[in-house]
């Protein structure tokens, strides 16, 4: 099965790629663009789904700085 | 004092880490795969890039079979020195409260700065005062510490922040200056600055750094008195 995990810096913590990427877009002449936050994405193949979350808990994101999604894609 | 130093691949201060241990005992490398830590007092976990900083500096590290024993040392209540990486590493392997993050600055930076020593009654202050200033060279890209405030106000409560940036020094945007926290029982202790470079006037710039590695010592002679 396959399957991607999204990771993403926790709200309220400071992301300096999210900033970065804000204050460069509007210098591109993108204006309107907000709240930006720059996260991580791991995509694989799992026999057994129900392991993903520990997976993510253990190694893929780091839950104090961190919250993942998990999203199967069949 | 004999002291173990990890070296994993990537490792990239294992060697000042054994040249400064040396300075105030025996020392050792230990590489990753090795779960023996071969009898030693204290062990140091190294700066640099192990397993190529993948996913986050310290998260693939912290499984290593070397960590293994060492979470095991730790809980015995052995003396854990973690600086750069290695305080990343100890971080992932939840010896040490919180989490470091890019810097604020997003750069790798390089600075000799000063650090403020906050608590003195350490095992790795004791050679130190409150108050005292340290001259230490720091280098890193991940060096922003976080825990969430609960965490930060318990920390402070029981002297778990034992080392700050002086004012002006904290480039990666550490919340409260923290450079270097130890855990609950005392006896793990993270920094991201380099007391390993710090150990001759030539090429360190002071020999403050020497004060962590005697503090060490210390405490362990002191335990075996």
């Amino acid at each position: 099965m396959r399957a991607r995990v999204l990771i993403r810096p926790k709200q309220g913590i400071l992301d300096p790629q999210g900033v970065a990427v804000e204050r460069a877009l509007p210098a591109l002449g993108f204006a309107g663009v907000g709240n930006v936050h720059v996260g991580r994405l791991v995509e694989l193949d799992v026999q057994d789904a129900s392991q993903l979350q520990p997976m993510c808990e253990k190694l893929l994101a780091n839950p104090l700085v961190e919250d993942f999604e998990v999203e199967l894609l069949g | 004092m004999k002291c173990g130093v990890l070296q994993f691949p990537g490792s990239c201060d294992e060697v000042d880490a054994l040249q400064a241990a040396e300075r105030v005992g025996e020392a050792e490398l230990i590489w990753h795969g090795d779960r023996d830590l071969r009898g030693a007092d204290a062990i140091v976990v190294p700066g640099g890039f192990s397993y190529g900083d993948y996913l986050r500096a310290g998260a693939i590290a912290r499984f290593a079979p070397a960590m293994e024993s060492v979470i095991e040392f730790a809980r015995e209540g052995g003396l854990v020195l973690g600086i750069c990486n290695g305080f990343q590493v100890l971080c992932e392997a939840r010896l040490l409260p919180g989490a470091l993050l890019v810097n604020a600055n997003r750069r790798f930076t390089f600075r000799q700065l000063d650090l403020e020593v906050l608590n003195a009654e350490t095992s790795f202050t004791g050679a130190c005062s409150a108050g005292d200033r340290l001259s230490i060279p720091a280098k890193h890209a991940w060096g922003r510490y976080y825990a969430d405030e609960p965490t930060l106000a318990a920390m402070r409560e029981r002297g778990q922040i034992v080392l700050r940036y002086a004012p002006g020094e904290n480039f990666n945007g550490s919340l409260h200056d923290i450079a270097g926290v130890c855990n609950e029982a005392g006896n793990v202790f993270g920094l991201m600055p380099h007391p390993e470079h710090a150990i001759d006037e030539l090429t360190g710039g002071s020999t403050d750094g020497l004060r962590i590695f005697e503090s060490m010592r210390l405490a362990v002679e002191g335990a075996r008195a």
